[in-house]
């Protein structure tokens, strides 16, 4: 287990959620952890599931643009659904 | 003496002669070029010149944000356009619409040349080529903002995978302008440190994609930090940033498909994980469970109270054999008893004088008398039977028939 407490996965971004619970897949396939870390990477592993799947249902696609003077301006309303 | 001619009447009238001249709307001219100026207009004036003419020329803007060569005063030039009359000025002109530098050859010619040197260079090299990340997290797009590129592109990312964190990086992508642009643009999306860069524009006649042949942008696409995705023009449009990008996508759509997982992927395999995470648990569960079971069998095994119970049931066990032991050397004990007993009475001579015998001592003595020689007539003898006791004398000898008690 890290040191640091993990930050909570409702803050993780799709790629970081998806690489600690497939690495947390790998861990617990392994066997080698007690029974208490074992449920506590459980735990994890599907709260990071459901973060990456809510993000994935429910993502609506941010633009942003690199302005002259190096800054990130949001693009509004961009491509707005034209179905 | 003929009436007078307004200036602008004449003028107007030799414009009209020139202009409809079929040989002067149609016509490339060369020369070299001097006097050029870019007012803030956009449009383009020069003068075309020999040795010994000068001809005016002036280019619109929306030909010279197309042009892929940038003409310096110098430059021998070819210039093709049409002649007019700037009436204001009474000044006939070349209308130009495009000019290449002379000499220098076609497009084609410069396409081939450049694309021979960087070849040579190892640009195109397919082993300098590195893979696009499968799940990028952050792609910066090289392209017109108002470009039907962007709008492709960020329509396919919405529908593929939307979590991905996109940022424009602007830029003009046509005219003589675009590349420093372009290159810049690349420099400051790498500054992003994205997982892939696109470079796109839609398509054009070759003259608009021609951005996308400049030396400085195929290098710059080349040296990028991150990966390039480029996805310039249709699929017929090969540029030198195409030989130069790490992966060369078709048109800008399919850029954006090569940069992308698809969100439906991603979820079967998210769905895949969570099996998995759920199974890994239960096995890490069910191993403990059936440890556990296994301990327990060999602490109850193991258990004091398991050893007490085993002594005390070899105590019973010894009491039990002991008791048994016991009565039966009682039993046998009591059996010899028993059989002494009735040997004892057996032997009792008291119990042979109940039969009827009879013991016979010389009187006043216990010697018994077993034979006739032991006795003199008239001796005195004693006579215990089983009541009693009386005495007897002996009479003369007497022999018996068939004793041999007597021998003389």
């Amino acid at each position: 287990m890290p040191k640091k407490p993990p930050a909570p996965p409702t803050e993780l971004s799709f790629e970081k959620a998806f690489a600690e619970l497939e690495s947390i897949v790998a861990r617990l396939e392994s066997g080698e952890l007690s029974l208490d870390e074992s449920l506590a990477l459980f735990e994890r592993g599907q709260a990071l599931a459901a973060q990456c799947n809510g993000l994935l249902e429910a993502a609506d696609l941010k633009v942003k643009q690199l302005s002259p003077g190096g800054e990130l301006e949001e693009l509004e309303n961009f491509d707005s659904e034209e179905s | 003496m003929n009436e007078a001619w307004t200036v602008s009447a004449l003028n107007r009238y030799i414009r009209t002669a020139l202009e409809t001249d079929y040989r002067l709307k149609d016509l490339v001219v060369a020369g070299e070029i001097s006097n050029i100026s870019r007012p803030a207009s956009g449009h383009l004036y020069f003068t075309l010149k020999d040795q010994s003419a000068t001809l005016r020329c002036v280019m619109w803007k929306g030909q010279a944000a197309r042009l892929v060569y940038r003409p310096r005063d110098g430059d021998r030039v070819q210039a093709h356009g049409a002649i007019g009359v700037y009436e204001a000025g009474g000044q006939y002109q070349l209308y130009a619409d495009w000019i290449q530098a002379d000499g220098q050859g076609d497009l084609f010619r410069q396409f081939t040349a450049l694309k021979a040197k960087l070849e040579a260079e190892g640009l195109f090299d397919p082993a300098r080529k590195r893979p696009i990340p499968a799940q990028p997290r952050r792609l910066a797009i090289v392209t017109s903002p108002t470009g039907a590129a962007l709008r492709d592109i960020i329509h396919v990312i919405r529908r593929r995978w939307p979590v991905l964190d996109v940022i424009l990086c602007p830029t003009p992508v046509q005219g003589d302008d675009a590349p420093p642009q372009i290159v810049d643009a690349i420099a400051a999306a790498n500054s992003l440190k994205p997982d892939v860069i696109i470079v796109a524009r839609g398509g054009g006649s070759i003259e608009d994609l021609w951005a996308f042949n400049d030396e400085g942008v195929v290098r710059a696409v080349a040296a990028s930090d991150a990966p390039v995705i480029s996805g310039v023009g249709h699929e017929t449009d090969f540029t030198l940033a195409d030989f130069a990008a790490d992966l060369r996508a078709p048109t800008p759509s399919a850029a954006a498909e090569l940069a992308t997982p698809d969100r439906a992927d991603r979820l079967a395999d998210l769905r895949g994980l969570t099996e998995r995470l759920a199974g890994a648990l239960q096995s890490v569960v069910r191993e403990r469970r059936w440890a556990l079971a296994e301990r327990t069998a060999a602490l109850r095994g193991l258990s004091p109270r398991a050893q007490l119970a085993n002594s005390r049931q070899r105590l019973d066990d010894l009491t039990l054999r002991a008791a048994t032991t016991l009565r039966h050397h009682l039993e046998i004990s009591r059996h010899r008893v028993g059989g002494l007993h009735h040997r004892l009475a057996a032997l009792n001579p008291l119990a042979i004088l109940q039969r009827g015998y009879a013991v016979v001592t010389r009187a006043g003595t216990t010697e018994v008398v077993r034979s006739p020689n032991q006795v003199a007539p008239g001796e005195q003898l004693d006579v215990r039977v089983s009541e009693g006791q009386f005495t007897v004398s002996v009479d003369p000898p007497q022999r018996h028939e068939g004793s041999k008690v007597h021998k003389e």
